[in-house]
């Protein structure tokens, strides 16, 4: 399959470990923000691959993963109304508020439907008149600017039973929060590709001037992530701390103009609380107020309270790369995909649900 | 309207549609028997219109099975919810080593259907029948009120003879044995996904819908040790593999490199963040059989028409507590386990 084959070969892999083995002569802890890379890492057991000197611990990029209950609750809430269809990705669908997910909420008797883009729900608002249509929205800048569009487009179509509730987040506001707490480990980051490919890379240099930390932006394929490591590691063995490019392939270091214009437009940065971390400044996108007729929260007059993680949940440690998610006492035993409970082992790119699913749980419990 | 311009009287007019008195017993139900049923399905057990189907057969081991379809759309590239009746049920005893005699349907209609597409699906049963030379023995029609279904649902029997002598168990899969698969995977899920509503894509991925029990034959009577065979269904080769597993309590290993997959599928199963190992299929089968035989049942599966992208993916390790490990093409190995429920696209 061209343009993905060439970034699973076995022998450029082989390459790229060897340079790795080569430059690394101290030891380094390495960050993948985005749970797509943490997917691929354990689907191909990089690392497993990778010298013991360098060790991967995993970032918050999992959307799913980081939406507050108290959001969940409100989309479920909002689902058993009357007259309203709720429509969101199928990743979200079985995603566990404080009671249950929407897939309960489903089987109950509320009209909750899956789709492929937001606006497919805005089509679905132009045919049900009678009905509220109602976009569940989560993701990092990936999905937002979809969202975006779909507002726009709703907007520009004068739909008035058409609304979302807004749940995307930011990724740099993370990457600071994590490094700006004290007991943080992490000394180099792999950022984000396709948030990259959406905002450029600009906004993550003051980060690394900042911190003093190397960033790569990096792909999703496991080429990628070894060639973001191998970079990675050849600046910190450097003592270089600078924001490189490894997905040139996609990411321009402007982005795309188009979608953050849109988003700017639609979107207004808000301070939220992260599902397993504390509230971080500015890392929300809200509906802003020209458009506030298309916020579901403030249609519907939607009030939330805050809701508390379970205690035996060590997420936030996950989250923050001071765990590794076997290191959890809950891991595989109280705390299981069919019965998350906490945020990471909830979608399948969260990092607990990667390491359960890739059966490291099994290593975990034989090991003892 | 025929084609003198004269109207038959009797006939069921083409944009006429399903209503409740059709499944009630009376006139309306012959009728529908008589007009779109009988002419398709027609053969001297089902045409006495009996309440049960008589048969005499030599006495032997008899293999029962049940299955309903409820796939959604109803016509998909490749097949429907009809052809997909007839060959399912066919497979179920295709792969514990039953000879296929004989079929029964159950229709639940939806009121509101429009008959002419009730004959099309008819006739395709009809044509899925004749290929694999199974009958369909006994017939049902329910109508339900509109809302309560989704245009139709089919429930399919099938029984047949197992010939005296052959074991075939998913409890007898053992350390050493190799894990076939009789061809690419995950068509029949894609071509489905490319129909279906809100995801419609263009692809040349066509189902892989067909009746086994010809190619199972053509491996039995190689001679070689088939210890188990599994149709894949949902759930993909992964779940079959995981159900064999499990039954037998070994650990199989899976050599992902050497699992087969149309590259049209690997791209639709890319772009959708799917694992094509849990995509569905339904004219594959899966089966473990002893490591000396394996290469001579390999060669005779790729003889056959419908096992012509045979391979051999992996094998049997040892008696463990039952997993599937799959063996990624860098080397390191990680768990392939069953999925909580379908599977769900990813975000991003």
């Amino acid at each position: 399959m061209k343009f993905v084959d060439e970034f699973r070969n076995v022998g450029a892999a082989r390459a790229l470990l060897d340079r790795i083995r080569a430059t690394v002569t101290k030891s380094w802890t390495i960050m993948e923000v985005c749970g797509g890379q943490t997917h691929t890492i354990l689907r191909y057991g990089i690392d497993e691959l990778l010298p013991p000197a360098v060790t991967l611990v995993h970032g918050p990029g999992c959307p799913v993963c980081v939406t507050p209950i108290e959001m969940i609750d409100l989309a479920i809430g909002l689902a058993q109304r009357p007259g309203v269809i709720l429509c969101s990705f199928g990743d979200m669908l079985r995603v566990p508020g404080s009671r249950s997910d929407l897939f309960d909420a489903r089987a109950a008797g509320a009209d909750v439907r899956v789709v492929y883009s937001p606006l497919d729900a805005v089509d679905l608002a132009r045919r049900e008149t009678a009905r509220e249509v109602v976009f569940f929205a989560v993701g990092f800048e990936t999905t937002a600017p979809t969202t975006a569009m779909a507002i726009a487009h709703a907007s520009d179509l004068g739909l008035s039973n058409f609304s979302v509730i807004a749940a995307h987040v930011r990724v740099p506001p993370a990457i600071e929060a994590i490094l700006a707490a004290p007991d943080n480990r992490v000394q180099g980051f792999l950022a984000a590709g396709h948030v990259c490919t959406v905002m450029g890379i600009g906004e993550y240099r003051p980060i690394v001037e900042k911190f003093g930390v190397p960033i790569v932006v990096t792909g999703f394929e496991p080429i990628d992530l070894l060639d973001g490591i191998a970079m990675c590691v050849a600046q910190l063995e450097a003592g270089r701390a600078e924001l490189e490019n490894q997905y040139a392939r996609s990411v321009r270091p402007e982005g795309n103009r188009a979608a953050q214009a849109l988003m700017a437009a639609i979107f207004t940065p808000v301070d939220r609380r992260w599902r397993g971390l504390e509230a971080l400044p500015k890392s929300a996108l809200a509906i802003s107020d020209r458009y506030a007729a298309y916020d579901a929260i403030r249609k519907f007059n939607l009030t939330s309270a805050r809701v508390a993680e379970p205690l035996e949940c060590r997420a936030g440690e996950v989250l923050r790369g001071l765990l590794k998610p076997p290191q959890c006492p809950a891991f595989g035993r109280n705390c299981t995909p069919d019965h998350p409970l906490g945020a990471p082992m909830v979608s399948s790119e969260g990092a607990c649900a990667a390491y359960f699913r890739a059966g490291r749980v099994a290593e975990a419990t034989e090991a003892e | 309207m025929n084609a003198t311009g004269m109207q038959c009287p009797a006939d069921l007019r083409k944009d006429e549609l399903i209503v409740l008195g059709h499944g009630s017993g009376g006139k309306l139900s012959a009728e529908l028997v008589r007009k779109v049923f009988l002419p398709a399905l027609s053969n001297p057990i089902l045409d006495r219109l009996n309440d049960g189907a008589e048969l005499n057969l030599d006495a032997g081991r008899i293999a029962f099975t049940t299955d309903s379809f409820v796939v959604n759309p109803l016509r998909f590239p490749g097949g429907d919810i009809g052809s997909l009746a007839v060959n399912g049920t066919i497979n179920d005893l295709a792969v514990i080593g039953a000879q296929p005699l004989g079929l029964s349907a159950a229709f639940i209609l939806e009121e509101g259907f429009p008959i002419a597409e009730l004959r099309d699906i008819v006739e395709s049963i009809r044509d899925a029948s004749r290929q694999a030379a199974v009958p369909i023995i006994a017939a049902d029609t329910k109508v339900v009120e509109r809302g309560k279904a989704d245009g139709m649902f089919i429930t399919t029997s099938g029984f047949g003879i197992i010939p005296s002598g052959l074991e075939l168990g998913p409890e007898r899969a053992m350390p050493g044995d190799a894990v076939l698969v009789s061809g690419p995977i995950g068509d029949h899920g894609i071509a489905v996904m490319s129909a279906r509503e809100g995801l419609r894509f263009e692809t040349t991925v066509v189902s892989d819908c067909a009746a086994l029990h010809g190619l199972a034959a053509t491996m039995i009577a190689t001679g070689g040790k088939v210890r188990c065979m599994r149709d894949a269904t949902r759930g993909g080769v992964a779940t079959v593999i995981n159900e064999l597993a499990a039954s037998s309590g070994v650990e199989i290993i899976i050599d992902e490199p050497a699992v087969p997959a149309r590259d049209a599928v690997r791209a639709a199963c890319e772009i959708l963040g799917l694992d094509p190992l849990y995509v569905a299929c339904e004219g594959r089968l899966v089966a473990i059989v002893d490591p000396a035989d394996a290469d001579r049942i390999l060669a005779a599966m790729r003889r056959h028409p419908l096992g012509e992208g045979a391979c051999r993916i992996g094998a049997v390790t040892r008696k463990h507590n039952p997993r599937v490990l799959l063996r990624t093409a860098f080397g390191p190995t990680r768990l392939l386990d069953l999925l909580p429920g379908d599977q769900l696209p990813r975000i991003c």
